[in-house]
């Protein structure tokens, strides 16, 4: 059953690599077995695409930027909640938490005619900000429960100390808190870079399109190659398999701290 | 001094969260209520009252969208028990739990568009699924999976669950990790059988994580299918592939008609409101402590 199950999640992903490494000609004598000669020049050919390069620096952009702002704001917003006592506290989490639940098609129209009018459209920067927004409720919810979690005496004692908030947070809060700060760091890094909804509307210049909105172009494009196809889809997963390598050692952790705490 | 202090600190540590989430998400979602009842047309916007409510209730496209999102529903029961077996088992650590554990936490890792163009190969009609039916004797099984109206919203179904499994086993198993060890040596002890020790204590156990990702997955089958649609159907065959987010990018941005699209936005919003209540009255108090 379990090996089952496992052959099922994973042929597709096999499907993918044994195709990405045949040469056309192969794949069509012969489609499903074995490459004859493992073909290395869809590789080449994938960032000789015209196109391809520039889509990758942009995820990774996207990416890069849009996790770590958010993280920042998150870990200020977090540390407000957690470590300051005000009266509408309380309500203000709930309120953020609900937020998690309401998807962006939602706002999409709305954003888009304010982008435009402002334009935005077609940058960096409006999609940067659409997506740290998108992901900071369930990073601030994520990080505020995991502060809360934090014995009030090390940051008293700290602060007897003479440590000023910032301090606190920096050097005692943070070191503590890497495990749900790396899977914030994974899953809200997959999330920016698979995202394609509000990639396809916001960036719809060749130059600014991402790798996901790239595929769907790449895909009519390149339709009658499909191993070549298949080696784009390869290269464009490859990252995300890394980030979720170098972070599993505290992935799981970090969602048993944080997120659900019982 | 020291009120006034911890005032200003307050303020500026909450600041930049407070401005994007109302620019992200407060200031559209009154504009899209407010879009709902206009005509958009360049810059010209003009109130034409409930005419895009009453034109989106008399598409066919929304109907058939929203009744699709409804049909995505059936797939959580099965979800969610899938998930619980398969987080028992790498919790008991069989043999090779780590490779399965890699084996299916890997679909929550892959990109939907990619998901959506490999299994886009498999599935069609000289693919490799219906190659191996063939090989395996039961040409009557073989379909044309995406490409016939009948079969496709329950090909792109299993599409949505071979991905969405992994993360309901991630959450359940992280959950079993801090079950109290004791519970079960306990019911060992007075001879419990394996089924019996899974239903009386890991689902109890588990009941939080179950009914928030239940949440999660209602939630998900209703905004969050978009991906899977675009990459793999566009909607098609004919209209049968629709799903209300599907249809609100067609409308406002095909169509370029923004105001059906705020219209079908603000029913879609008013659905998750209600689910989000209702999940609230229900679940709320655990879920924020």
């Amino acid at each position: 059953m379990m090996i089952l199950l496992a052959v099922l999640s994973i042929y597709p992903v096999f499907f993918m690599i044994n195709t990405a490494l045949k040469s056309k000609p192969d794949y069509i004598t012969n489609r499903f077995g074995f490459p004859h000669s493992i073909a290395l020049q869809n590789f080449r050919e994938v960032f000789l695409g015209e196109n391809f390069p520039r889509w990758f620096l942009n995820s990774i952009i996207l990416t890069v930027a849009s996790v770590l702002i958010s993280l920042v704001i998150a870990l200020l917003a977090a540390f407000a909640l957690s470590r300051y006592k005000f009266k509408i506290r309380e309500g203000i989490l709930k309120f953020i938490i609900s937020l998690m639940m309401v998807p962006p098609v939602i706002m999409l129209i709305p954003l888009f005619i304010f982008m435009s009018k402002i334009n935005l459209t077609n940058t960096y920067t409006g999609i940067v900000l659409i997506y740290t927004g998108l992901l900071l409720p369930f990073s601030i919810y994520l990080l505020t429960t995991f502060f809360r979690s934090v014995p009030q005496s090390i940051i008293e004692s700290a602060s007897i100390d003479g440590c000023n908030s910032i301090r606190i947070l920096k050097n005692i809060l943070i070191p503590m808190s890497m495990p749900p700060i790396m899977t914030l760091v994974v899953i809200n890094a997959l999330w920016v870079w698979n995202e394609l909804l509000l990639a396809l509307i916001f960036l719809q210049k060749d130059n600014f399109k991402t790798l996901m909105t790239g595929i769907t172009v790449f895909k009519s494009r390149y339709n009658i190659d499909v191993p070549l196809t298949m080696m784009g889809l390869f290269v464009i997963t490859i990252p995300m398999v890394l980030i979720y390598f170098l972070a599993q050692k505290y992935f799981i952790r970090g969602l048993v701290s944080g997120s659900l705490k019982e | 001094m020291r009120n006034r202090q911890k005032f200003t600190e307050i303020t500026l540590f909450l600041l930049p969260a407070i401005l994007i989430i109302g620019f992200i998400y407060l200031f559209p979602l009154v504009k899209v209520f407010q879009y709902s009842f206009m005509r958009l047309s360049g810059n010209n916007f003009k109130y034409i009252g409930f005419t895009n409510y009453i034109n989106i209730f008399n598409d066919p496209r929304f109907i058939i969208g929203l009744k699709n999102n409804f049909i995505l529903l059936i797939s959580i029961p099965f979800i969610l028990i899938l998930a619980i077996f398969f987080a028992v088992l790498l919790y008991e650590r069989m043999a090779g739990w780590k490779f399965y554990r890699f084996s299916l936490f890997l679909p929550y890792i892959l990109a939907i568009p990619v998901i959506g163009v490999v299994f886009g190969y498999i599935f069609q009609l000289n693919g490799i699924l219906n190659y191996f039916l063939e090989k395996l004797g039961l040409s009557f099984l073989i379909h044309d999976w995406f490409g016939s109206s009948k079969f496709a919203i329950w090909t792109l179904m299993f599409v949505i669950m071979w991905k969405e499994l992994g993360f309901s086993i991630i959450m359940i198993f992280a959950r079993l990790l801090s079950v109290n060890q004791e519970l079960y040596e306990a019911a060992e002890i007075d001879g419990a059988s394996w089924i019996k020790k899974h239903i009386y204590i890991t689902i109890p156990q588990c009941l939080n994580v179950i009914s928030f990702l239940s949440v999660i997955l209602i939630i998900t089958m209703f905004a969050w299918v978009f991906n899977y649609v675009f990459t793999l159907t566009r909607g098609g065959p004919g209209n049968s592939t629709i799903v209300s987010e599907f249809y609100i990018y067609t409308t406002a941005f095909r169509d370029s008609n923004m105001g059906m699209g705020s219209a079908s936005s603000v029913i879609l919003f008013i659905i998750m409101l209600a689910l989000i209540i209702a999940y609230a009255k229900l679940f709320g108090k655990e879920e924020v402590n």
